[in-house]
């Protein structure tokens, strides 16, 4: 059977009714049998009620995006038809309990509607709570998969709670299958193709940019809860016990970015994650960093603003805050992983970065990356990727001939990066102080010690080596399409079916904005026609960053913008770059 | 064995003559000595402020923030290397105004360090304007028909708030104030030292006369139990705080740092290896 790039299933609710653990068994389960799937999770800044839905797309190929449509909607109440039934195609299937007697809105007669009743079976088999195992067993047989795979996930789920809660699980599961099977098993025509059994876990970019620190010699972390970055904090407090590490909930964003600051300044591995509101609490100490050549490490796990915004929906529009905030002018780097494995990597490498440059480094991740599910292979998750690079630094027999309290910590040299002393070092105390100061760190208001310090902390990227622009698909491209974070994955998918339509298009992604790859990113587009960046916010950032650095400007380039908080999806962007295309066709 | 000189730096002062600040310093200076310390293993995080400048003074690992932050930068060195001695220091500012919210976390977190205030009452490096200490009524540059608020109470909120050790000084009494920066530093927690170090420029009401008019001193008085927490709540209602010495001391502190499961013994500053491969296993075999 031919590869098949996925069947979307989709479960919604009220929130508070378990859609997330039905969403999460789906995807467990699919994953396990060699299936690759992604994973995507809608809800709101609530705990219990108004409606949420997580949508599984399961495919044969990898897949880093959701899709337009759903082929299986499961509907705890009507509200999650009335929401969500546009997106089943005719012929698609619309599973609902019987409970809320549902119907299809006109307009959508060519879906099935198929109703179990689900409450009733979980409560002959005693309780409400298994209305969404039902669920399950009925999804796996809509979906043509074998029931296996879901009995065991349920005997490990539960199976620490016992016997007397993993067989009434099992059987719900079984009795969803069963009558699925008996009465509507003629209505389903999919066929999910054959799995490519592998070594993969399913994890959201939080998970691997959490692994990523760790990896990367991260011990000391601290943050306030924030959505979408708490599970940072959460993954590792998890972790951080196993290799002795401490994670600190704080008590606001700025304490949490002056703990990392001083134990960075102490030698220690740091960092901190958060989300817009709390990011933007944190400019003046990024200053700080900078200015004391502190590694830091901030994760921005961005949503939509300004102020509270709509705290559960994507945007990526903290770049420009990212690249300048703070007030003066202060260098750091600013990383954009756009995937899983980028996640991994950037979290990793941030912390051997922060300390070769001396600065502080930020990683601008986004809601969809943070929280969406995907299958990775476990092999990406390589805890020696990258050795632990700790950069300039002096040795304690470095410093025996150093008079006591005379160590040069901010010696100007042609790199601009001084070796550094951390506490603990006979004679290598120093002053690091967010005043200007002269070389020994003494507090120094001198106008030529002020332009050399300036240009020193500068010129400590114009070194920076790392990779700055990936590029796939031709390089003489008719269109390449251009983003950061995770809109990337939603271009390739885009990228695929335009050239399905027999267009030559390519993919360019950043990898870092700051310091920016120029260069690099002038070679990605020299040879295509014409340029799609597609970013979500509503100013075109990314593009305006490239314009001040002279890329951009010429009509080749074209802007595609969203910012209603709702991800693009592949077909949104084929639209607009057919249009593009066509529109560059008549000139 | 380090002397005074190793804590001394090259630096000259920029506090104005007489200021109580070179108090401070002297007695910072000298308890450093009687603790037996090495200026490698001493770091100081100080505040914005006239009393921000003290780490320019000093001969250690010296970090000077942003205004307000100097308790969680603090915990942060701690944190990575519990073999330095930490010592917080800011004015009543940066202690008790913007760095109020850090206060009030540090009391009841406990982490081993001990912190210093310098307190004047008034706003000094901006030239004169009331602070959180400052009494009612006081006439400032913006307060100019006097204080409408009620005074900050930092020995009383820290008592009230969980603090472990609370403790006044007085710039001009330096063997007293010496003695309590010790005890301070061999506390096994958070050690809150408020310290009265006049401004001879800008508070011309709270000065050297009028503290050694009305301060009372604990040491004179032998039936005062300093680990009695309500007896430390009504001393310091019955004198208005005008009162210097050990106020309070929790003799069951356990620090947070001894507290925190799993906390590597060695510094965390030290650790650069790649996570062992076990670890590593059993952390890659929780995923999904």
């Amino acid at each position: 059977m031919a590869e098949t790039r996925g069947v979307a299933w989709k479960i919604g609710g009220d929130q508070g009714e378990g859609i997330d653990s039905t969403g999460d068994a789906l995807a467990t389960v699919a994953n396990r049998m060699g299936y690759y799937v992604y994973g995507y999770k809608s809800f709101s800044s609530r705990i219990k009620g108004g409606h949420t839905n997580y949508k599984v797309r399961v495919a044969t190929v990898p897949v880093e995006a959701t899709t337009d449509t759903t082929d299986v909607l499961v509907a705890l109440n009507q509200e999650t038809i009335d929401k969500n039934v546009a997106e089943v195609p005719a012929g698609g299937l619309v599973l609902a309990d019987a409970a809320f007697h549902p119907v299809l809105p006109a307009g959508h007669a060519g879906a099935h509607l198929i109703e179990l009743p689900l409450t009733q079976i979980a409560k002959e088999l005693g309780s409400v709570l298994m209305r969404n195992m039902v669920a399950v067993g009925a999804s796996a047989a809509l979906m043509n998969l074998p029931l296996e795979p879901f009995q065991d996930y349920v005997a490990r789920r539960f199976g620490s709670k016992g016997a007397a809660v993993v067989g009434p699980n099992q059987a719900a599961v079984q009795r969803g299958y069963d009558q699925i099977r008996a009465e509507a098993g003629h209505l389903t025509q999919i066929r999910l193709g054959d799995p490519h059994p592998g070594d993969r876990v399913v994890i959201t970019g939080n998970d691997a940019l959490a692994l990523g620190a760790l990896a990367g010699g991260c011990r000391i972390m601290a943050a306030y809860p924030i959505t979408p970055a708490s599970d940072v904090m959460e993954a590792l407090i998890k972790w951080m016990p196993l290799v002795g590490g401490v994670v600190v909930q704080s008590e606001d964003e700025i304490a949490a970015i002056n703990l990392a600051i001083g134990a960075g300044f102490t030698g220690a591995r740091a960092m901190t994650a958060t989300s817009g509101p709390g990011f933007s609490l944190m400019q003046e100490a990024l200053g700080l960093a900078s200015m004391t050549e502190t590694p830091v490490v901030v994760a921005d796990i961005q949503r939509s603003g300004p102020s509270t915004g709509m705290p559960t929906k994507q945007e990526q529009s903290d770049l420009l805050q990212m690249l300048n905030g703070s007030h003066g002018e202060s260098p750091r780097i600013v990383l954009t992983p756009s995937s899983i494995p980028e996640a991994f990597a950037d979290g990793m490498d941030a912390f051997n970065l922060a300390e070769q440059y001396q600065c502080p480094v930020l990683i601008a991740s986004d809601l969809s990356l943070g929280l969406w599910t995907q299958s990775v292979e476990r092999s990406v998750l390589d805890r020696t990727r990258a050795p632990i690079v700790r950069g300039a630094m002096v040795t304690e027999r470095d410093l025996e001939d150093v008079p006591s309290g005379q160590f040069k910590r901010y010696a100007l040299t042609e790199s601009g990066v001084s070796p550094r002393s951390v506490p603990g070092m006979k004679h290598g105390q120093f002053l690091a102080t967010g005043a200007e100061h002269a070389e020994s760190g003494k507090v120094s208001e001198d106008p030529a010690n002020r332009v050399q310090m300036m240009q020193k902390r500068f010129r400590k990227l114009e070194g920076f080596a790392r990779e700055g622009v990936r590029r796939e698909g031709p390089a003489d491209a008719d269109m390449t399409l251009l983003s950061v974070g995770s809109t990337v994955g939603i271009l390739r998918e885009a990228a695929g079916m335009l050239a399905a339509q027999g267009h030559r298009v390519g993919l360019v992604w950043l990898r870092v904005l700051a310091p920016f790859p120029t260069r690099a990113l002038i070679e990605a587009l020299a040879g295509s026609r014409r340029v799609l960046v597609v970013e979500q916010n509503a100013t075109g950032q990314v593009l305006n960053l490239m314009r001040t650095h002279g890329i951009g400007h010429e009509p080749r380039f074209h802007s595609f913008l969203k910012y209603d908080g709702v991800p693009f999806t592949p077909g949104e962007v084929v639209q607009q770059a057919a249009a593009v295309l066509d529109l560059a066709e008549v000139l | 064995m380090a002397t005074l000189a190793d804590f001394k730096t090259s630096e000259k002062s920029w506090w104005c003559p007489g200021c109580g600040d070179f108090g401070v310093l002297a007695a910072l200076q000298k308890s450093l000595v009687a603790l037996d310390l090495e200026p490698e293993k001493l770091a100081i995080v100080a505040g914005i402020g006239c009393s921000g400048k003290i780490g320019n003074y000093v001969n250690g690992y010296n970090l000077h923030v942003v205004h307000g932050r100097v308790l969680p930068s603090a915990m942060g060195v701690r944190l990575a290397n519990r073999d330095l001695t930490v010592i917080g220091v800011g004015g009543d500012g940066d202690a008790y105004a913007i760095g109020m919210g850090h206060f009030m976390h540090a009391l009841r977190r406990n982490v081993n360090l001990t912190y210093l205030v310098m307190d004047n009452h008034i706003y000094g490096l901006t030239k004169g304007q009331y602070s959180p200490t400052s009494d009612s009524g006081f006439k400032t540059k913006t307060t100019p028909a006097g204080n409408i608020e009620a005074p900050v109470r930092p020995l009383t909120t820290a008592v009230a708030g969980g603090a472990t050790f609370v403790a006044q000084g007085f710039s001009s009494w330096q063997p007293q104030l010496a003695e309590l920066i010790q005890a301070g530093v061999r506390h096994p927690g958070f050690a809150l030292i408020n310290i009265i170090s006049p401004c001879v420029t800008y508070n011309k009401v709270n000065t050297y006369d009028w503290y050694k008019q009305n301060l009372t001193n604990l040491a004179s008085d032998d039936a005062y139990d300093p680990t009695d927490r309500v007896a430390a709540l009504t001393r310091l209602n019955a004198t208005d705080e005008l009162v210097t010495g050990l106020i309070y001391r929790d003799p069951t502190s356990v620090p947070y740092e001894d507290r925190v499961a799993h906390l590597a013994k060695e510094p965390l500053a030290h650790q650069d290896g790649p996570v062992d491969q076990a670890v590593w296993d059993k952390i890659l075999a929780q995923l999904g």
